[in-house]
Order: structure tokens, then C-alpha cells, then sequence
């Protein structure tokens, strides 16, 4: 693994075939319809402080009636307990 | 007290969360030290950070709580004030932030401990690019019309997600296989990532850029480029659906049941 953050890496694409795509088949991701867009989509959401993250996916579910829905990298867990409870075993990192 | 980046996957694509859970994110942190330390000798232990570093998960971590390895990719744009230390650090998957501020607290010798984070980016998502609940809510109350500018807006295809996640670009008349199941073979393989190595984590995309399966390499780039047989790559999590392109491999003559 290098030392840069992915994201300041370029990698390079190699080409070991020479080959087209049929146009009748499937759709890239940017044409597709609204709902399948929705379907096979992620949302960017800022999260505020307060709510969990568990219960930030709870609620955008209900708000945009999702079937199902996840997040991924939990922001801070038991924040909560740190909130209510300044000294309490939350808090103490060992 | 946490706020910012928080990569939210709808429907089908919560099947690529796990992409997220893996790539490598960036915080500014608050960390409030508690005593005097000269900014000069701050900046020096900060920048000592930088590279390998061995963790212990906190008591309460949502993993086995086993000494690990992370990587800090950097600590910039650092603000000292009084006891107050104002730093952005990028760093890998599964480091904690609360937990490095601690240990940088030790090595001052004063102690120190994490005030306030704010996630600005985790893989490909960034802070800038993100929508707040209140946005979320006007896509919600939207008409049709609205809703569908919002909604190309607000959401981004998840294929978005794996910007930086080696990838191998696959033949149509392979897809069908992978969606079912199979092993990615090199015969399947049209364009690679450089730098691919055994039991890395990749993607496979169609030649439409569409994403088909999360997989782990079963060998190095450089060995896909030479080789003719073989396989290139376990097939881990199916993203797309399997009809999306038809199938064209052989059936076996044992006749299979068909799909519920």
C-alpha cells in the first residue's frame, strides 16, 4: 500500500483486450430512469450532531419511504452516552 | 459533537456499503490539550503521526479490541491556540480519531483529548458535495417534478462510491456468469487497474461503467496481463441484477429449478 490517501493517487488503466459494448444491453449508471436512479443510488448526507448515525438511516428511510438503506463508517457511536453522562465509563478512553 | 460525511446507500445499493466501510476517510478534529505545550514541539508530535501507526480499539469499539496497524496519510492545516489544536487528518478505514488524540496527548506529556470531529470526507464523498436533513426533507415533500430534479441532484449513482477502488472492466457475455455467482476468469478481463494484488478488494464494471460485483483478486495485475487462463478474481458480494444482460454460457444438462 502506498503512503498517499487514495484519493491523491492516480491509477493507471491497462488495456488486455480490445472489445465493444452492445448499446441494447443494460444502461449506464448516468441514464438511468428516476427509478432505478433511486434503486441503485447513495446520498451524501451531512450529518448533524445529536442523532446517531443509526438513526439518521432510520430516519431518511421513513422520510423517502425506502425499502431498505445503510450507511457506511459509523460517525461516533456512543456519543450519546458521553452527551448525558460527562464522567461516566463512555467517556474514560483506557 | 460528530458531524459531517455520512455515506447513506438506498435499495439495491446498501449491497456496497461495505465499499465505504473500507476506504480511507478525512476529519478536522478539535483536540484539547490539558496543559501547556510549546506550539513548536505540538507540530513536531503531530507530524510524528504521520505514516504507520498501532491502535488499540477504545473499550467501546464496535471491533476486537486487538492492537492493529493504521495508516495516517496526513495531519495538515494545523491551528494552535492556547490548548486548543485545530488539525485535518486523512487516514485509513477503521483508524480512531478519539483514540490517536489520546495517544498524541501522551506523547506531549500532558494529556489531551478529542473536543469536537467533523467527518470532511470518506473515499470519494466529500463534505462539499454533501446534503443536510433539511435538503433531504424538501426531496421528500417534492412534486413529481421537483422531486425528480432533486432526486438527480441529491443522489448519485452508486458506482460513485468506488472511484478509488481498483476495478476490472468485464466482457458483456461475462456478466451474466458473475451476476450468478461465478468466478471472474481471465478470458472475461478487457481493462485492469494497475497495482491489483491477491485478495485485494476490487470491482467489477461492465464496459457501461455499471457496477456487477465486489470480488478479491486471486492474483497480482501484472500476472492478469500475462496470463491466458485462469482466475482472476472470487466473486464476494453480486451488486447487479442477474437479468441485466443475458445469459449466454451453457447450461448443464442437469436441469435446474427455477428461481422463486
Amino acid at each position: 500500500m502506498s503512503q498517499r490517501a487514495p484519493w491523491e493517487e492516480q491509477r493507471k488503466l491497462l488495456v488486455k483486450l480490445e472489445e465493444e459494448t452492445d448499446p441494447a444491453l443494460g444502461c449506464p449508471p448516468a441514464k438511468r430512469p428516476l427509478d432505478q436512479h433511486l434503486r441503485f443510488g447513495l446520498i451524501n448526507v451531512d450529518k448533524p450532531s445529536g442523532p446517531s448515525s443509526h438513526e439518521v438511516v432510520a430516519w431518511v428511510k421513513r422520510m423517502l419511504r425506502l425499502k431498505h438503506a445503510g450507511h457506511g463508517g459509523t460517525l461516533e457511536t456512543f456519543a450519546r452516552l458521553e452527551q448525558s453522562d460527562g464522567h461516566g465509563r463512555a467517556s474514560s478512553s483506557p | 459533537m460528530v458531524t459531517g460525511v455520512l455515506p447513506l446507500a438506498l435499495e439495491d445499493a446498501t449491497k456496497t456499503i461495505q465499499a465505504f466501510l473500507l476506504t480511507g476517510k478525512e476529519y478536522v478534529c478539535l483536540m484539547a490539550l490539558h496543559g501547556d505545550v510549546e506550539e513548536k514541539k505540538t507540530r513536531a508530535v503531530l507530524e510524528e503521526f504521520i505514516g504507520d501507526i498501532l491502535q488499540r480499539p477504545p473499550v467501546r469499539a464496535a471491533v476486537r479490541r486487538d492492537v492493529r496497524k493504521r495508516r495516517i496519510y496526513y495531519i495538515r492545516d494545523v491551528e494552535m491556540d492556547g490548548r486548543e489544536v485545530l488539525f485535518r487528518v486523512g487516514c485509513q478505514a477503521g483508524t480512531y480519531i478519539r483514540k490517536l488524540v489520546y495517544d498524541i496527548g501522551e506523547v506531549l506529556g500532558v494529556g489531551a483529548h478529542m473536543r469536537e470531529l467533523r467527518r470532511t470526507r470518506a473515499g470519494s464523498f466529500t463534505e462539499e458535495e454533501s446534503f443536510s436533513l433539511y435538503d433531504l426533507m424538501q426531496l421528500s415533500q417534492a412534486n413529481t417534478e421537483e422531486r425528480e430534479v432533486l432526486a438527480r441532484r441529491m443522489v448519485k449513482p452508486m458506482e460513485s462510491a468506488f472511484e478509488y477502488v481498483p476495478r476490472i472492466y468485464i466482457r458483456d457475455s461475462t456478466v451474466s456468469s458473475i451476476c450468478h455467482g461465478a468466478e471472474l476468469a481471465l478470458p472475461g478481463i478487457v481493462r485492469l487497474s494497475e497495482g491489483i494484488l491477491p485478495k485485494m478488494s476490487i470491482a467489477l464494471f461492465t464496459l457501461k461503467d455499471e457496477l456487477v460485483a465486489l470480488s478479491k483478486a486471486l492474483m497480482s495485475s501484472d500476472q492478469m496481463m500475462k496470463e491466458d487462463h485462469g482466475l482472476a478474481a472470487k466473486t464476494a458480494r453480486v451488486v447487479m441484477p442477474p437479468e441485466t444482460y443475458p445469459r449466454l454460457w451453457k447450461r448443464k444438462t442437469v436441469k435446474v429449478q427455477a428461481q422463486s
